[in-house]
């Protein structure tokens, strides 16, 4: 029988903000050698619990005790001192330093800095545990998985024996995911102890031994991921049964409803973010748009929006029965009073979509503001549909007065997206729809698309879930570095090829220089 | 065991949603201790602290003629803080307000010096408004335009545009404008282009209050309100929801600098009767503490702008009554204002100090 080393154990850990209670009484226990999974819906507390440990926040009660003895981290230097390393979801990388730049950042070593026999150091811990990566290559000259190899060799040159990974796969793609979690077995091999948050249910039944569940800020429990089932792990975190699969009905005769032909866009500095891009979309179905995050679907959205200037290319709008009509160079409001009944669900939900400062009445009237003769607003009709959309979307919130920056990530989501369908689209947008949304509510949201699609309505999804894309769309476009890559039919794509076509452009490798 | 004595001494911790009462309670007591500060102050340099308190008070409440130049005073802060207000809540920082007053004051003043007499009385004075509100308007409109085509920072650019205008106040006092060759003064208005009295007051009161009222109407309940605020909120929502952003930046200016460019006519031609260079005299950078301390509400602009008028006249009787000189009740406006603004901070967050551990 193999010996077991307790690595970290938390007891009773409770930390509060405000009246919100984010993490109630929490214990936990991590062996050496050991991979646990973090599992919880948004807002259950899992990155605040992890931000603990990596020394970001102080907990208000319980104590946690590394190697068997307790332990006060107040900074992450602190942190780093037990030997807990963090890798966060967004990257805290300097782009004109080389990778052993960025690791040895911040270090306080003795003498003078050697560089070379830094890099000796870096490469020496990359091929121990497997990793790509050459020590003296520039941040912005590499990819977003180089970015978290970085991070990862950073927490690891620290002498960090457990390791915490902050939904790692979000930015990756399946191959580069199958890659990271080589590497986090080898080291567990080794005997470090890895936490991995993530809602992905795949990964944490192929990567995991044991999986602890949170939920709103409460421990359930920890089973061992032999002995559980994704059914199972869905139950314990929502706290009841949920069904997993999206209804895909087929809508009877899609009509062309928008084509984009040759679209090409550069941003500010002159960089194309777009290159070419053609596809069409038509009412009565759900076209989903797959890519790594930054390859242009933000720039596509919003161009055809209104909001991102073309630079060459034609958007045409076919309204039933009439002549397609241009969306080049026009802006929101003229595409407005052009008839075209579009809405549009962004990725920034709170720096775009909504004024977060006031409440929902506020948010509907962001749609409806220029509405009537006189310079006074009409507050009356807004009101009704925010009441509406209280009710029918369970928006949880004091009044339709209370700001929607106070309220939770999924309740926002619901506001935006409900307002955007009560416009009565012909053509709907969304970018992330489900981004940080628990379970339940990401099943309303994709229920709400699949009602529009088969109300007509030509719906564009750009998601980050392959699998959800799979169940739920009709077509996918693939974007890779601005341009596509491809269209597959969703219901006969594999998730492999996918995954392929969000690297690849016809077989060639993609360069990721500007 | 060293662990409990490494748990911080004080910590932060965000509130959310406090009581009103407890608000309100927070900031009287923030105003309370702002008095006590100051009664330390007083103390320090020999002066005993309550007869200060009253003198400041009687000085500017006591009679008819203190409360009379008390609400002279108040006038144009209260005028300059209605104007800034729009500019604040969209996020765009005017504080050339200073520039805009003057501005209004010069165009004023050129019919009040050159038209007088050759148009009926009344009529003097509306041009003069008009001519003060476009003067200031236009004036605030050069960095807006500025800021919408080029984006460039409006921070500095309205800072700048004061010196400039001042500037110009000062050649026309010596050189075109000037009244006696070499006072370097402009000649006294026209009676009939200064502002009547209305309760022994030049009539500029009435004009700030109807002010207060189209201020507050205007940024809650129209279109132009509705889109100033999300402007403010997010320039992106803005641009997604179909303004165009720049437009109504010029807008908003435009509106800003010319009730910047009324006060200047008011004070011009009510307080002054005449043209010179210190007619802003500070009023655009003192009203923008006006509008933050009112949170931007036109109603709680009256009693802050009174406020400060109060502390303003009392430290002038202050100075002659008892010798104590302006430096001091300027240090005791400064702790108020401290201590008014750090309130929020308690209001925002809480502190959460180290237990004590029992011995074990």
């Amino acid at each position: 029988m193999e010996k077991t080393v307790c690595a970290i154990e938390l007891r009773g850990i409770t930390k509060r903000f405000g009246e919100v209670v984010a993490n109630d009484g929490i214990d936990l226990q991590l062996n050496r050698g050991e991979i646990l999974s973090l599992l919880g819906e948004n807002g259950s507390g899992k990155t605040t619990l992890m931000n603990m440990l990596s020394g970001i926040y102080f907990p208000d009660e319980g104590e946690i005790l590394a190697g068997g003895r307790p332990v006060s981290i107040r900074s992450p230097k602190d942190a780093f001192a037990n030997g807990i390393g963090m890798i966060h979801q967004h990257y805290k990388l300097v782009d004109v330093f080389t990778a052993t730049e960025n690791i040895v950042l911040g270090l306080e070593e003795s003498g003078k800095l050697d560089i070379k026999a830094a890099e000796g150091r870096v490469q020496a811990i990359c091929d121990r545990y497997g990793f790509d990566l050459d020590p003296a290559q520039k941040i912005y000259n590499m990819s977003v998985s180089q970015k978290q190899t970085v991070e990862i060799v950073k927490v690891l040159y620290r002498g960090a024996e457990i390791l915490i990974l902050d939904e790692p796969t979000a930015v990756l793609t399946p191959q580069e995911t199958n890659k990271l979690f080589d590497v986090l077995r080898t080291m567990r091999a080794d005997g470090k102890a890895i936490v991995i948050i993530t809602h992905k249910l795949h990964e944490v039944m192929a990567l995991s031994d044991k999986v602890a569940v949170l939920r709103k800020g409460k421990y359930i429990g920890t089973v061992k991921t032999g002995e559980t089932s994704p059914q199972a792990l869905t139950d314990m975190m929502v706290g009841r049964s949920v069904a997993l699969n999206i209804d895909r009905p087929r809508y009877e005769n899609p009509v062309k409803r928008l084509e984009v032909k040759n679209l090409t866009c550069l941003d500010a500095e002159g960089v194309k973010r777009l290159d070419n891009v053609s596809f069409t979309a038509m009412g009565g179905e759900i076209l989903g748009i797959a890519g790594i995050a930054g390859s242009g679907q933000r720039e596509l959205l919003e161009a055809i929006a209104g909001l991102y200037p073309v630079a060459s290319g034609e958007i045409l709008y076919s309204p039933e029965g009439k002549e397609p009509a241009s969306l080049v160079g026009r802006t929101p409001m003229q595409i407005k009073k052009a008839g075209v009944a579009m809405a549009f669900v962004p990725e920034d939900r709170l720096g775009m979509g909504l004024v977060g400062s006031m409440g929902m009445t506020g948010n509907m009237m962001l749609r409806s503001w220029r509405k009537g003769r006189t310079a006074f607003v009409n507050r009356k009709d807004p009101n009704e549909l925010a009441l509406q959309i209280w009710k029918e979307l369970e928006v949880v919130t004091p009044s339709t007065e209370f700001p929607v920056r106070r309220m939770s990530g999924g309740n926002v989501q619901k506001v935006l997206v409900g307002r955007e369908i009560a416009s009565a689209p012909s053509v709907l947008m969304t970018a992330y729809a489900v981004r940080g949304l628990d379970i339940n509510t990401s099943y309303t949201i994709y229920n709400l698309l699949t009602e529009q699609k088969m109300k007509g309505v030509a719906v564009i999804y750009v998601g980050e879930d392959l699998d959800v894309l799979l169940e739920l769309c009709d077509r996918i476009l693939v974007l890779c570095g601005g341009q596509v890559s491809g269209v597959v039919d969703a219901r006969t794509a594999a998730k492999d090829q996918i995954g392929l076509m969000m690297t690849r452009m016809g077989g060639k490798e993609v360069h990721h220089d500007a | 065991m060293t662990h409990e004595k490494k748990t911080p001494l004080i910590r932060l911790a965000k509130r959310d949603g406090m009581e009103a009462w407890k608000i309100w309670c927070i900031r009287v007591g923030s105003i309370l201790a702002a008095l006590l500060l100051g009664a330390l102050v007083m103390a320090l340099v020999g002066t005993n602290p309550v007869t200060a308190y009253g003198t400041i008070l009687s000085g500017a409440l006591g009679k008819k003629t203190a409360v009379r130049q008390t609400v002279k005073i108040a006038i144009p802060l209260l005028g300059c803080a209605l104007a800034i207000a729009p500019c604040f809540k969209m996020r765009f920082w005017n504080i050339g307000a200073e520039g805009q007053i003057t501005a209004g004051a010069i165009a004023a003043s050129y019919f009040a010096l050159f038209w007088a007499g050759r148009v009926p009385g009344p009529m003097l004075l509306v041009i003069m408004g008009l001519a003060g509100a476009i003067a200031g308007g236009i004036w605030a409109l050069i960095p807006a335009f500025f800021k919408a085509k080029w984006n460039t920072n409006e921070t500095l650019f309205t800072l700048m545009m004061n010196y400039i205008i001042i500037g110009v106040v000062r050649w026309l006092q010596g050189g075109p404008w000037e009244g006696r060759k070499g006072s370097q003064i402009i000649p006294q208005f026209d009676a009939a282009a200064c502002l009547p009295r209305v309760l022994g007051v030049h009539c500029g009161w009435i004009i700030v209050l109807v002010l207060v009222v189209f201020m507050h109407v205007y940024m809650n309940h129209t279109k132009h309100g509705y889109e100033i605020a999300v402007i403010g909120d997010s320039v992106n929502t803005a641009r997604y929801a179909g303004m165009n952003v720049g437009r109504i930046m010029m807008r908003t200016m435009f509106l800003s600098g010319a009730i910047s460019g009324l006060v200047g006519f008011i004070v011009a031609s009510g307080a002054n009767n005449t043209l010179y260079d210190g007619v802003a005299g500070g009023v655009g950078f003192t009203s923008i503490t006006v509008a933050w301390l009112s949170q931007l509400n036109a109603f709680a602009m009256v009693a802050i702008s009174m406020l400060l008028a109060v502390l303003e006249k009392g430290a002038e009787t202050l100075q002659t009554r008892m010798a104590v000189p302006t430096s001091i009740s300027d240090i005791i406006t400064g702790i108020l204002l401290f201590c008014m603004l750090g309130c929020e901070f308690f209001i925002n967050y809480r502190l959460i100090f180290r237990k004590k551990e029992g011995a074990k």
